[in-house]
């Protein structure tokens, strides 16, 4: 997906990590260098144990893209993302910690969430994401390999919240992301979005 | 084995594969006995983390109870929004992970033997012990208060029994009654517990009871969150205004102007340090606290009730082999929380593993998030990453804070799902 926006995040993201990870405000040096495992324990509190959530709205974050993960990490980091609480997370985890995180949770099974959902909606939802989505997010938003989100079996609150946030505008879309999701907007309005939602909600196709 | 610090830093790439999730770390030679002592939220999770570094390691978790009930999201139960069942959680998902469970008191830890003995009359061997001794009350710091009166006048401070009395205080209270609540002096379990119990209850006589007061009367001059949970009474409970559901009274650094010292069972009566006698209908003291008794029983324990402790691998100071996890240990920087037992537990989990294999412990990495629920739809939260100090001496906040202020209502309602995310991975990851 979107190796700019991951490109100007990094960017933003460098002068502080140089100068936040390595030193505390007393200045006296921390240990640094966690192996993957030890820091990804530390994300299992709220995104559940492997990063396979139990919801009903923390992302499952095990199986995803590792450039996807990293990407929105450093988003997070640069405020580039807007988020309840990962912004004041993410700035404390290293460019490196954060790729070794990455690649931790891209091996991990990706968990479909068990919720509910309106079978009607999701069937419309399913012609609708064929028919503006199934080009990034691959395989009916199965799949890590295209970079992108999985959408399928994630937790439909945070799905809305995200989706919320990038129509509002608070969270940059790529440019076909952005052509799509007003497509969908003009012809299907937000009951179009309810479908899709409806549609991931299944946990599969 | 004995740590130096030069150690600390030499052994930080070597070992980095402990602790990794799922990485099965071969063990050579006899396998090793872990003993755990007491299954809450650092005792749990450490028995079970513990497995999935090395499965190769013997793991025996003692504790009493059959089911634990989690402190945190016990307010929600008093506020009416979450049953008790909620938060009730057997250990029968440590047996899946081949944590052999036991249910006894541990009455005792012969450090120089390694032996755990139990007031069943059983003796567990071990090559290192976990110790997670929760918290006990220091009864004596408030006159007319003990753990037999508490029954009646709870604290509600572990979850359980206490939790349904309280409940249930409140649904017979009047309309028009009052709520005292009185926190304790620092440090103590959950440090903005008190505050969202306050606002709890308050959620809860707003809609069954609006002409009831809470009043809370507390040794300290400020509190964990307190700009946050001030901006969300004034919002939802009218705070400083004539017709405030909820007062807060502090006392002065140095004084007890508003400190419970005594309390009258009989007419259900608090008296503070400046010799104000209040009457109340509901009554929640929550007494000072210390270490749990485990704690002191096996000499764990230093002049401040609180268990001193290596920061890298939780090893106490006091006696070689034991390692002191969650509220009891002084593990300074964090705060007394449910994630911060947790996370304490995964870095001794993984130091555990490597010392019992021989290998220098990792580089170790802990994390703190707390949530409070004001309200409907209001959630306010603190966060922090942090590192441990090269020279062993803090474990160091390198980001974190709190919810801003100005945090959009769309965004408190969101913490207020992600809360209740929280709560449910929290326990699926110490308990499942």
């Amino acid at each position: 997906m979107a190796y700019n926006n991951l490109k100007k995040a990094l960017i933003g993201a460098l002068a502080l990590s140089a100068s936040s990870a390595a030193f505390a405000a007393d200045d006296k040096p921390l240990m640094t260098g966690a192996g993957a495992g030890m820091l990804a324990n530390t994300c299992a509190g709220c995104h559940g144990t492997h990063g396979a959530s139990a919801g009903p709205a923390t992302p499952s974050i095990s199986g995803i893209s590792d450039v996807y993960f990293e990407e929105v990490m450093q988003g997070f980091k640069s405020g580039e993302i807007k988020s309840t609480i990962m912004g004041r997370i993410a700035k404390g985890y290293s460019d490196d910690e954060i790729k070794a995180m990455a690649g931790l949770f891209s091996k991990q099974p990706f968990v479909p969430a068990k919720q509910p959902f309106d079978a009607k909606k999701a069937k419309k939802g399913a012609k609708l994401h064929d028919k503006y989505c199934e080009k990034c997010h691959a395989d009916g938003a199965t799949s890590a390999e295209d970079d992108s989100g999985i959408l399928m079996g994630q937790l439909t609150p945070y799905l809305r919240y995200t989706l919320d946030d990038y129509k509002a505008g608070d969270r940059e879309m790529t440019k076909k992301m952005k052509k799509k999701v007003n497509q969908l907007i003009k012809k299907e309005g937000d009951a179009g979005f309810d479908a899709l939602l409806n549609f991931y909600a299944q946990g599969k196709q | 084995m004995k740590i130096t610090r030069r150690g600390f830093v030499k052994g930080a790439g070597a070992a980095t594969a402990i602790g990794m999730m799922g990485t099965p770390f071969i063990a050579l030679g006899a396998s090793k006995k872990v003993v755990v002592v007491g299954g809450g939220t650092g005792g749990a999770t450490a028995a079970k983390y513990l497995r999935m570094a090395d499965p190769t390691v013997e793991v025996t978790l003692i504790e009493a109870n059959k089911h634990y009930y989690t402190c945190y999201m016990s307010n929600e139960v008093l506020g009416g929004g979450r049953s008790i069942d909620s938060i009730r959680f057997g250990y029968g998902g440590l047996g899946s992970h081949g944590v052999n469970v036991v249910h006894d008191v541990v009455t005792g830890i012969d450090a120089k033997a390694q032996v755990v003995k139990t007031a069943g009359g059983q003796s567990f061997n071990y090559d290192r012990c976990i110790v997670a001794p929760g918290i006990d009350f220091k009864w004596e710091t408030i006159e007319g208060y003990d753990a037999k009166v508490a029954e009646d006048i709870p604290h509600a401070w572990k979850a359980g029994a206490q939790t349904i009395t309280l409940r249930k205080q409140l649904e017979a209270m009047k309309d028009g009654g009052t709520v005292v609540i009185a926190p304790p002096g620092n440090p103590f379990r959950c440090p903005p517990g008190p505050y969202e119990r306050a606002s709890q209850i308050a959620h809860y006589l707003k809609h069954h009871k609006p002409k009831s007061k809470i009043l809370i009367l507390d040794p300290k001059p400020k509190f964990s969150k307190m700009g946050l949970f001030v901006q969300g009474w004034k919002a939802l409970y009218g705070y400083e205004t004539d017709n405030s559901m909820i007062e807060w009274r502090g006392s002065a650094q140095g004084s007890n102007d508003n400190a419970v010292v005594k309390v009258d069972a009989g007419s259900r009566s608090v008296i503070t340090g400046f010799d104000d006698t209040i009457k109340a209908d509901v009554l929640n003291v929550i007494p000072g606290q210390k270490a749990g008794k485990i704690a002191f029983a096996a000499g764990l324990t230093n002049d401040s009730g609180w268990c001193p402790i290596n920061l890298h691998t939780f090893e106490s100071t006091m006696h070689k082999n034991i390692h002191v996890i969650g509220d009891a240990s002084i593990a300074k920087g964090m705060p007394k929380s449910g994630y911060a037992a947790n996370s304490e537990a995964k870095v001794c989990a993984a130091s555990v593993a490597a010392l019992l294999n021989g290998q220098e412990p990792g580089t170790p990495a802990y994390v703190n998030t707390c949530y409070s629920i004001v309200g409907k739809d209001w959630g306010i939260s603190v966060a922090a990453v942090y590192q441990l100090a090269q020279d062993g001496s803090k474990i160091t906040k390198v980001s974190g804070g709190l919810t801003p202020t100005d945090a959009t209502a769309e965004m408190r309602a969101r913490e207020v799902a992600y809360a209740h995310s929280w709560f449910t991975n929290i326990t699926n990851d110490i308990f499942m």
